[in-house]
């Protein structure tokens, strides 16, 4: 039964349920982490990376793996700018932590 | 590498991506968590290696891509993450409109069929449209946030109506694409051009301080887009990353609004305080107010045996965060209780005041949010208003009031109220705070750091 559903279906479903899990881990962020929330949440987004590599890393060479090359440029900017950043604003966090038990 | 395992690392990758937001539920775990986050792009990225080609021009792309994001990662002052994440935000939204280019370009090196099926061709379209408007609603409020563009809403007669023959535009070409058996560019591009300009149009009319809610809104748009392309490519890992952000975006909007009790719809439709300004001006009578100087706030400050501090964009703008920690200190030593007390929407984006207290090393256990804190206003001895207006007008409590129902910080319990501000100038509502003209408070004029600074110099 599982063979005839259209992928489609079971990538909705994967969708409605991906959205109910961050609905409910989303709620118990604080709120004085709402900026590293966003930031993180931007590093995640572009996941969309993966998508850019394909479109990059197909053999038949024409304009579209420039514009894929192009979207894996502006991913990893996204990747590796949002974790950092979200890096240096928890470590302030972690600063004051210790002080704050001292 | 077989299809099923590329598949079963792929969903470790999003377990991973769903234990780095668990991990921001305390500071203490928070940094575990974004360690996780690393950890399933890592093996997000090195999967997808395995079934791509042309690694060299991949590897040097993320090279030239990490190497720009870390340098800006790195500099970044505290005072502009609302900037930055807005600009990481059109990135997004532009890789996924690229992407999607690529796969109605060439379907097949994404796994698809080469005539793209309709259902294929409408998950495109979302992703393309949601990516584009993305890219430039993020793009403007980018430049709204960094100043290079004015703050205040744009508005002009007939703006929602043009939206919304626009969007139907948009939509119509959308179906001309999806009902034409080949490639139509003549309707993507049509249709892409139209979603870059709805996304400039949507933000454009959107005043400074609902910022918070746009940026949420972005970000949600951001996860949204990645999303669409992981239908397009039918990839359960981008839909899942994706409808966390999505989701979390979402999230985040909801309380921005709610903390200023507007409902989301007409933050979206912007405008906001471009008209309650003439009729809150024209109020006729010339109220009087008590201005003192830096060293008389400081002196009933010392004297004083509780003291809240109430942070708003005005500390952002002077960059007063390491001043203010000084004062809090210099307080501290003299025996007063200082705490600081934080409303959801002060600055221009969620948890913006967290940040840069955070980064004056402030311990956490000082900075309360507005439920924790609210109830003590009444048994303090001194309120230092920071650069905030319109989170402390009790006209929050008048009914027929523009911000009637607006949960505020109730500042004008306290017993003595201080408030540091440029000018007698209106806030972002447009509304005279009445907080200002009580008997028991004190305005003192200035850049919010220097006169901070005065402070500490004369304690």
């Amino acid at each position: 039964m599982i063979g005839e559903i259209d992928p489609t279906i079971i990538h909705l479903t994967v969708f409605v349920l991906a959205v109910f899990v961050g609905y409910h881990v989303v709620w118990n962020v604080t709120p004085a982490l709402h900026t590293p929330l966003m930031s993180v949440t931007n590093a995640i987004s572009s996941i969309i990376l993966v998508g850019a590599m394909l479109a990059a890393g197909t053999a038949e060479s024409d304009w579209g793996v420039w514009l894929g090359a192009v979207a894996v440029v502006l991913a990893s900017v996204n990747v590796f700018g949002g974790f950092l950043v979200t890096q240096r604003m928890l470590e302030m966090f972690k600063k004051k932590e210790k002080k704050g038990n001292a | 590498m077989s299809a099923n395992f590329i598949a079963l690392a792929y969903l470790v990758a999003a377990v991973f991506f769903i234990l780095a937001l668990k991990g921001l539920s305390s500071p203490l775990s928070a940094r575990r968590g974004n360690l996780f986050g690393m950890l399933g792009m890592t093996i997000a990225v090195a999967t997808t290696l395995t079934i791509t080609e042309n690694w060299a021009l991949i590897l040097g792309c993320i090279a030239i891509g990490g190497l720009i994001g870390s340098i800006v990662a790195q500099r970044v002052q505290m005072t502009a993450m609302p900037e930055l994440v807005a600009f990481m935000h059109s990135l997004v939204g532009l890789a996924a409109v690229f992407i999607a280019i690529a796969a109605v370009n060439n379907p097949v090196s994404f796994g698809l069929p080469e005539v793209l099926p309709t259902g294929s061709k409408l998950e495109l379209f979302l992703g393309t449209f949601i990516g584009a408007m993305t890219w430039s609603g993020s793009v403007i409020a980018f430049l709204k946030l960094s100043g290079r563009m004015s703050g205040a809403p744009i508005v002009f007669s007939g703006q929602h109506l043009l939206n919304l023959l626009l969007a139907i535009v948009m939509i119509g070409f959308g179906l001309w694409f999806f009902f034409t058996e080949t490639t139509n560019w003549t309707a993507f591009s049509a249709m892409t051009a139209i979603a870059f300009l709805l996304g400039f149009l949507i933000i454009v009319p959107i005043g400074g301080a609902d910022m918070p809610v746009v940026i949420s809104m972005l970000n949600s748009y951001s996860g949204w887009a990645a999303a669409g392309i992981g239908f397009s490519l039918g990839n359960p890992m981008l839909i899942i990353a994706g409808s966390l952000v999505g989701s979390s975006g979402a999230i985040l909007s909801y309380i921005m609004c709610k903390a200023m009790n507007r409902p989301f719809l007409s933050v979206i439709l912007g405008g906001f305080g471009s008209d309650g300004g003439a009729q809150a001006a024209g109020d006729g009578t010339q109220k009087t107010y008590r201005s003192g100087s830096a060293d008389d706030a400081a002196f009933l400050m010392g004297n004083a045996d509780s003291v809240i501090i109430v942070p708003g964009y005005g500390l952002a703008v002077a960059r007063a965060q390491h001043a203010v920690k000084e004062l809090a200190e210099a307080l501290l030593k003299a025996g007063v209780n200082v705490r600081f007390a934080i409303h959801p929407v002060a600055g221009r984006m969620p948890g913006h005041m967290n940040v840069l207290l955070a980064e004056a090393e402030i311990p956490y256990e000082q900075v309360l949010e507005m439920d924790e804190i609210n109830s003590d206003f009444s048994n303090t001895d001194v309120v230092l208003v920071l650069g905030a207006n319109d989170v402390v007008n009790p006209a929050a409590n008048v009914p027929g009031s523009p911000i009637y129902g607006m949960p505020i910080l109730d500042a004008y319990k306290a017993r003595t109220v201080m408030v540091v501000k440029r000018s007698m100038a209106a806030g972002y509502a447009g509304l005279d705070n009445d907080l200002f003209y009580m008997d028991k408070t004190m305005m003192v004029f200035g850049d919010a750091k220097k006169v901070v600074e005065n402070m500490v110099k004369a304690l």
